[in-house]
């Protein structure tokens, strides 16, 4: 694993996203997702909801980080919200 | 609704297997070195998002991904017309069409860095054909000093190289059309563009998106024919995303840098293929409902 150059943060990262992805897998076989329409101009499941805020969280990180000069925690928190905005309401 | 089984999941283990070789464990590791400045395999030191600050600002990144949307755009807007308009003017059937198919997919076989090679050739101005005639024409044209020639060049090739795809994709969507459309549109007096609006294009949208987002992506991706075509030149003018990236990759061996540029390029990528999958998904919907 010395090729991959792993650092404690890339791995607590990708940790956090496997452990998501089977928390999903978890409730989806508990409680499959109903698609549906929220103010996404799509009908989305929970997966997709996922999936787009993740892209979108993404984006506003890399755009706090391109545009100002703030500390990234404050994108970061921004990032969150907008996940968890996408996830219930989308 | 209850699943009789979960057994054909154990079917899609041997993909997963080597997504995760080919795919995922790489982005790991790339996701590592954008966050790192390797200076030696034994020495890194971890910068955070430093990396993602100094690509997000250069201004050559901003060209390059310019130009890059500038290209894809053009050829897009090039050869998506002009292959409907092939694939319309294509016999319907017998050996004519054919013959007309087997040409007109020539130029898909050929490989990208032969394709470089050819019009590298054909448009020098001393040895090849296209350069020559240019010449004798009365044209100042060289793709290897001039940019707008260099450009022109880059995109005829690419238009030469991709049309046909997009024809083939429309002329099979144009063979799935049962006849009885037809019949209904002459019995009502259509005009041929009454035909080709109401009925052809509607029922080429699905293979014509996938056409899209097959272009879009391969032109985005570009690299090896104007590598070998233009070298990137002249100056930066011919120098797209995927040459940008290589040449801070391998040329400059500044890992930290072209890692966190390939997550930024990626994320372009997945964008755009949501978008393109979204509208096929509705497409679909849309045929499945009409």
């Amino acid at each position: 694993m010395e090729w991959m150059a792993w650092t404690p943060t890339v791995a607590y990262f990708f940790s956090a996203v496997g452990v998501m992805l089977l928390g999903m897998t978890i409730w989806q076989i508990v409680s499959p997702s109903i698609p549906r329409r929220g103010f996404l101009p799509l009908v989305t499941t929970r997966g997709d909801r996922l999936f787009l805020g993740l892209l979108s969280a993404a984006y506003i990180s890399l755009a706090w980080t391109g545009l100002t000069d703030m500390n990234q925690w404050y994108g970061t928190a921004i990032a969150f919200t907008v996940l968890l905005i996408v996830m219930r309401w989308g | 609704m209850k699943p009789i089984n979960n057994k054909a999941w154990l079917l899609v283990l041997p993909v997963v297997l080597c997504v995760a070789f080919s795919a995922v464990i790489p982005l790991m590791t790339v996701v590592n070195y954008s966050v790192q400045d390797i200076l030696s395999p034994e020495q890194k030191v971890f910068v955070g998002t430093e990396w993602f600050k100094t690509v997000l600002r250069d201004p050559e990144l901003h060209g390059a991904l310019l130009r890059q949307i500038i290209f894809s755009a053009t050829v897009l807007a090039i050869e998506i017309p002009l292959g409907i308009m092939l694939a319309l003017a294509l016999p319907a059937a017998g050996w004519r069409s054919s013959l007309a198919l087997v040409l007109l997919a020539m130029p898909l076989l050929i490989p990208q860095n032969v394709v470089g090679t050819i019009w590298q050739i054909y448009g020098r101005t001393d040895i090849g054909l296209g350069g020559v005639a240019l010449h004798a024409l009365g044209t100042e044209y060289n793709y290897a000093s001039n940019s707008l020639h260099a450009w022109l060049t880059v995109v005829v090739m690419d238009v030469w190289h991709w049309t046909p795809l997009i024809a083939l994709l429309a002329f099979a969507g144009l063979r799935a059309i049962p006849e009885a459309y037809y019949q209904a549109a002459r019995i009502d007096g259509a005009s041929r563009w009454a035909v080709f609006r109401y009925i052809q294009l509607p029922k080429m949208r699905g293979v014509l998106l996938i056409g899209l987002l097959l272009r879009f992506m391969d032109s985005f991706m570009i690299y090896t024919e104007p590598f070998v075509l233009t070298g990137g030149g002249p100056g930066n003018a011919t120098t797209f995303l995927s040459q940008y990236l290589t040449q801070k990759a391998v040329g400059q061996f500044d890992l930290g840098p072209a890692a966190a540029f390939s997550l930024v390029y990626f994320l372009i990528i997945l964008l755009a293929c949501f978008v393109f999958y979204t509208l096929l998904q509705q497409s679909q919907s849309a045929d499945q409902k009409g």
